[in-house]
């Protein structure tokens, strides 16, 4: 190992760095004084943000169980883009009177959290992916439980420990057999020596469940609600939006580059997993009245759809899927970074409360229709290309089928998305929820998120960029 | 050749424009985002200026030849290989020219409308919307290939209707508004369908390679036939139903004379000058393929651009809104232009009608935005649209009426005014391809000295009638954009086109036909002629003469009842017999298969609602069968 190695790992070298700023500010500050820790954490994740965006990194590191390239460079961004926003959204929360002693545990939670995706991101073998994706998963239980003194957030951050626990236990079983069959962790060593024997496909099969678990595919979903509906807004977003997508990066990322021999049966799973999930989020989602349940459900339903951009394979596939992941960090943080405004300045959180909205808060009310219309893939914001995209990379590959289910499911979730707008802007409400301001954080956090709704889509070269990195799969 | 990069400016500033002032016009005075409008578009209009001079006189020609220039194509959207849709600037003679005359006439409206739209509700809406359609139409002329082409056609389309339905709580605006937009958007449907029969066979979208007469792949797919008519021809007659929608050529012209609801200013800018003649400009742009490939097409462009013009000029006579009389003027004019285009030949002289066409767009929208304006001018004193309401202004409106004067020559044909030239070749074309156009033309000649001096006569002579309030000119931000247009129709007639736009490219040269001439110059007198005897002072002739007419006149007055016609067969045909029908089957088949299918996805989701019972233990168990349910598929698949 040399220096040149360590450089390597800059990105999570620097996540640690900050992590470890924020943790030192906590000690050596007064008491009373922690207002600098939230313009600290947003300042470095920016600098972090931007440094790997313009000095990227490429190659391979301790034995090749690190690796670093274009493609996984472009995943970091995307997370990187994200949690900066979920940062700034959080802004109000962090700064309440019940939570103003550990506001500094929430972004050193985070940064930890973070660093786990990033080693899972750039993980070369099995072993590297395991750590990570555990350093990502078990600090975000911390944080579901944040709000202790509250029963639902206690008992979200449990939910999520033990149900983690089942899922790892059975990718690690998974990727036990992997191991005796193919007798490396390798991703480069297993590809070559994996054959679609009985046994090697039960740990493929685990594996597929194992990530299932973390994008919350159906039926491995059921801890979703209940997390989601526990922890605080800011955890909620990032967990739905982050973490989901770093483990549908790699899921996708370990199919295409380990399995492209068992590509046959993986595809039949996908194709499953993919018409239930969106199915069975979408038939939840439409019965919600809490916005947090209401925005969970239908992050399950896409991720639903997500799986169909898997099914466009190779370089086309990844593309789309890392391309809709951009837009739906924009379009989901939008959407929660509204639902966050309104619980911080109110404290309100269902469905009804937002009835006449329009009429006292009508900046609010826009962006999150138009986050809404994002999310149902209404032209021209980025949503409607992300799905455009899913579906013509799938279309591409001759399924049909699951197309034609998928854009009914489309149908299906544009009846709920549409429900909050009108709630909003039809609804007559005698007791409507009154005008507030919103902290300049999360008003720069929304205001990311809309430019990034409203030109993703239309500027093609981000598309374009996306595929070109993900050339070579 | 990259000389030409700040082109990109000419359209990308009036987009600015439009979301600065439609996003932040409200928070200042309402002058300010008039002033903002009008200068960048003054800047623009140098920048057009520059081009059009750089172009036609500097670097645009090579070996003889206009080079069509592409400063800027990038990729827009990426479908495929073969299918990708690009935004770019096309510089060629048409282009240019097209450039100048947006420009010049937009930027004169923009100061204009400071003065005329002074104190209305709504001033920095108007400008901004005046923006949005600067942009549009430019980036339409500038289009590097068809689809681009038909994204701002419809962008135009869309400025329009926000334009004409200006004053919303007009129930007459709000109506023209709609039928302009319906009208044109289902014309638009054609010229959409047209161009992905087009490009289905042919593979691209791009003008270069389409209109190359040489190497266009259209000339392979002229034998495939459909229906007995080659493909080709049925998507370029379907790409003409688009033009003919926005040219409001018979039989979409309906909406035309209504769209004057609009503020007058507009209907100078969009509904005289530009967006009408984008049919025109349509067809000049795709000119190779019609001619060398669709000439059966270019001879029904001819026929229905002559058909048009005869039929607007008798309507126009009987007309006594001053700005229908000048929609209908305007409708005639582009039956001129596109009669000159459907004669035309290629190459050369032949070429000459091709030359003509764009001639007279250009003279036409010199005069006939100052003949709106000065109409504007005229309503903005009076108050009313009326003729019967005006007589003697002239006292009052010294500048408007010399203006308006010169206007209504030039549309005559006088000689040496602008439209003479421009419209003496496009009758040299006409008689060089088909006597009986000719002879249609020739009469509408007649037609419109006569009934633009009928108008002329009616509003600056005869009796003063009762005024509320003693008339007055209007102030000079009003009077200098007339008198600019004023100049622009009386010289523009003197630029050498025959050396500039030309079917292919190369210059050749005109010389007037005596033998044309003189009697177009003739009956041009005559009409005007008439209109003095009939109309200088009060006489009973007209009344007379619509006596003795009777049907005949109530027929013209009432459109050729063009608009009943539609009405019957959309209201008693359209909607009681299709609709109803469809409606039943919505109500009962379609609706009731959607609410079943609604009560199902309901019930099951109530149904499934148990699963999510918050026990963690049955969480784990779900989870854990669902692995093994996965696996038992894959064990049944490889099995």
């Amino acid at each position: 190992m040399n220096f040149q190695d360590l450089l390597l790992m800059q990105h999570e070298l620097l996540l640690t760095l900050a992590a470890l700023v924020v943790l030192c500010v906590e000690i050596f500050s007064p008491e009373n004084n922690k207002r600098m820790v939230v313009p600290l954490a947003v300042f470095s994740m920016l600098l972090i943000a931007a440094v790997s965006f313009f000095f990227p990194t490429s190659g391979k590191a301790f034995g090749d169980m690190y690796q670093s390239d274009t493609l996984r460079g472009a995943m970091k961004s995307v997370l990187d883009i994200a949690t900066l926003i979920v940062f700034l959204q959080s802004y109000g929360w962090v700064n309440k009177e019940e939570n103003r002693n550990k506001i500094s545990e929430f972004f050193i939670i985070i940064f930890s959290s973070l660093i786990g995706m990033n080693f899972m991101i750039s993980s070369g073998d099995f072993l590297m992916l395991y750590l990570g994706l555990e350093l990502a998963t078990i600090p975000i239980a911390a944080l579901a439980a944040f709000d202790r003194y509250k029963m639902k957030s206690a008992e979200a951050g449990i939910k999520l420990i033990l149900s983690s626990a089942l899922s790892t236990a059975i990718l690690l079983y998974g990727l036990s057999m992997i191991y005796a069959t193919t007798g490396s962790i390798y991703f480069d060593e297993v590809r070559a020596a994996f054959k679609p024997d009985a046994l090697s496909v039960l740990g493929m099969i685990f594996f597929i469940t194992g990530m299932g678990f973390k994008m919350s595919l159906v039926p491995f979903h059921l801890w979703t609600a209940d997390v989601y509906e526990g922890s605080p807004i800011a955890v909620t977003s990032y967990l739905s939006v982050v973490s989901k997508g770093a483990a549908a990066f790699i899921f996708t990322f370990v199919l295409y580059t380990v399995f492209p021999i068992a590509s046959e049966i993986w595809l039949q799973v996908l194709v499953v997993l993919s018409i239930v999930t969106m199915t069975i989020g979408n038939l939840f989602a439409i019965r919600q009245g809490n916005m947090k349940r209401f925005l969970a459900f239908s992050s399950i339903a896409q991720a639903g759809f997500l799986l169909l951009g898997i099914l466009g394979q190779g370089q086309l596939g990844m593309g789309t899927v890392i391309f809709f992941l951009l837009v739906y960090v924009f379009t989901n943080l939008a959407a929660f970074s509204v639902v966050a405004a309104i619980s911080d300045a109110t404290g309100k959180e269902d469905m009804t409360d937002y009835n006449g909205l329009y009429k006292t808060n009508p900046n609010l009310s826009l962006m999150l229709m138009l986050a809404l219309f994002s999310l149902a893939g209404i032209p021209p914001v980025a949503g409607f290309f992300g799905k455009l995209f899913l579906f013509s990379a799938m279309a591409s590959k001759g399924y049909y089928i699951v197309l034609f289910i998928a854009v009914i499911n489309a149908t299906i979730s544009l009846y709920y998305y549409l429900l909050p707008v009108r709630a909003m802007f039809i609804n007559k409400s005698d007791n409507p929820i009154e005008h507030f301001k919103s902290n300049i954080y999360l008003k720069i956090g929304l205001g990311i998120s809309v430019v990034g709704i409203l030109l993703t889509g239309v500027f093609s070269i981000v598309y374009e960029y996306l595929i070109s990195v993900s050339a070579g799969l | 050749m990259s000389t030409f990069n700040y082109t990109i400016l000419i359209p990308a500033l009036p987009l600015a424009m439009f979301l600065l002032i439609g996003l932040t016009g409200h928070k200042f005075k309402a002058l300010v985002s008039g002033i903002a409008g009008t200068a960048s578009l003054g800047f623009i209009t140098i920048l057009s200026y520059i081009t059009a001079i750089n172009y036609f006189w500097g670097t645009g020609m090579v070996n003889d030849v206009y080079q069509t220039i592409i400063p800027f194509n990038f990729e827009w959207l990426n479908f495929t290989e073969t299918l990708q849709v690009k935004m770019g600037v096309l510089l060629d003679p048409i282009s240019v020219m097209m450039l100048v005359v947006i420009t010049t006439v937009s930027f004169a409206v923009h100061l204009y409308s400071i003065g005329y739209m002074k104190g209305e509700v709504g001033f920095s809406r108007f400008f901004a919307f005046l923006s949005l359609f600067s942009f549009s139409m430019l980036g339409l002329v500038l289009a590097t290939n068809i689809f681009q082409m038909y994204i701002f056609w419809e962008l135009v389309g869309v400025s329009s209707f926000l334009l004409i339905g200006y004053y919303y709580e007009k129930p007459s605006a709000v109506a023209a508004s709609k039928k302009a937009f319906i009208v044109t958007r289902f014309a638009d449907f054609g010229f959409l369908v047209g161009i992905l029969i087009l490009s289905y066979f042919t593979g691209t979208f791009d003008f270069g390679i389409l209109t190359n007469p040489l190497t266009s792949p259209v000339a392979s797919f002229v034998g495939t036939s459909f229906m007995g008519i080659s493909v080709i021809s049925w998507a370029m007659i379907l790409i003409f139903m688009g033009g003919a929608g926005k040219s409001a050529m018979l039989p979409f012209h309906i909406w035309l004379p209504d769209a004057m609801e609009g503020p007058t200013p507009v209907s100078a800018l969009i509904h005289a000058a530009t967006m009408v003649v984008a049919g025109v400009y349509l067809v000049a742009r795709m000119f190779v393929v019609y001619h060398l490939w669709a000439p059966d097409v270019q001879e029904v462009i001819a026929w229905v651009g002559g058909i048009t013009s005869l039929f607007a000029a008798v309507i126009a006579i009987t007309q006594y809104d001053i700005k229908r009389v000048l929609a209908f003027s305007t409708l005639s004019q582009i039956g001129y232009m596109m009669l000159a285009l459907g004669v035309s030949g290629y190459g050369e002289h032949a070429g000459v009608g091709y030359m003509a066409s764009m001639f007279h767009l250009f003279t036409h929208a010199m005069f006939k935005a100052l003949l709106f304006l000065g109409a504007g001018s005229v309503i903005h004193s009076v108050h009313s649209n009326y003729m019967y309401d005006m007589g003697g202004l002239r006292k009052y409106l010294p500048i408007t009426h010399i203006t308006f004067l010169i206007a209504c020559l030039t549309i005559a044909g006088v000689p040496f005014l602008s439209g003479f030239y421009s419209k003496d070749e496009i009758l040299v074309a006409a008689f060089e391809h088909n006597k009986i156009l000719f002879g249609i033309e020739y009469l509408v000649a007649g037609l419109t000295a006569f009934y633009m001096f009928r108008l002329y006569f009616n509003i600056f002579w005869g009796e003063d009638k009762v005024y509320h309030h003693t008339p007055h000119e209007s102030p000079l931000v009003m009077t200098i954009p007339l008198m600019v247009l004023a100049f622009g129709s009386i010289f523009s007639g003197y630029l050498p086109f025959s050396h500039l736009v030309t079917s292919d490219k190369m210059a050749f040269t005109t010389h007037l036909d005596y033998a044309i001439a003189i009697p177009s110059i003739l009956i041009g007198f005559l009409g005007i002629g008439v209109a003095w005897i009939m109309y200088k002072k009060k006489t009973d002739i007209p009344d007379r003469i619509s006596a003795a007419l009777g049907g005949f006149y109530t027929t013209v007055y009432n459109k050729f009842y063009f608009d009943e016609i539609y009405l019957f067969v959309t209201r008693k045909i359209l909607f009681n017999i299709v609709s109803q029908s469809v409606a039943w089957f919505d109500r009962h088949i379609v609706d009731g298969s959607m609410n079943g299918i609604a009560n199902v996805v309901i019930t099951s989701s109530k149904k499934i609602k148990s699963l999510q019972s918050g026990q963690l233990q049955q969480y784990a168990a779900v989870f854990v069968a669902g692995a093994l349910g996965l696996l038992l598929y894959v064990i049944y698949l490889l099995g």
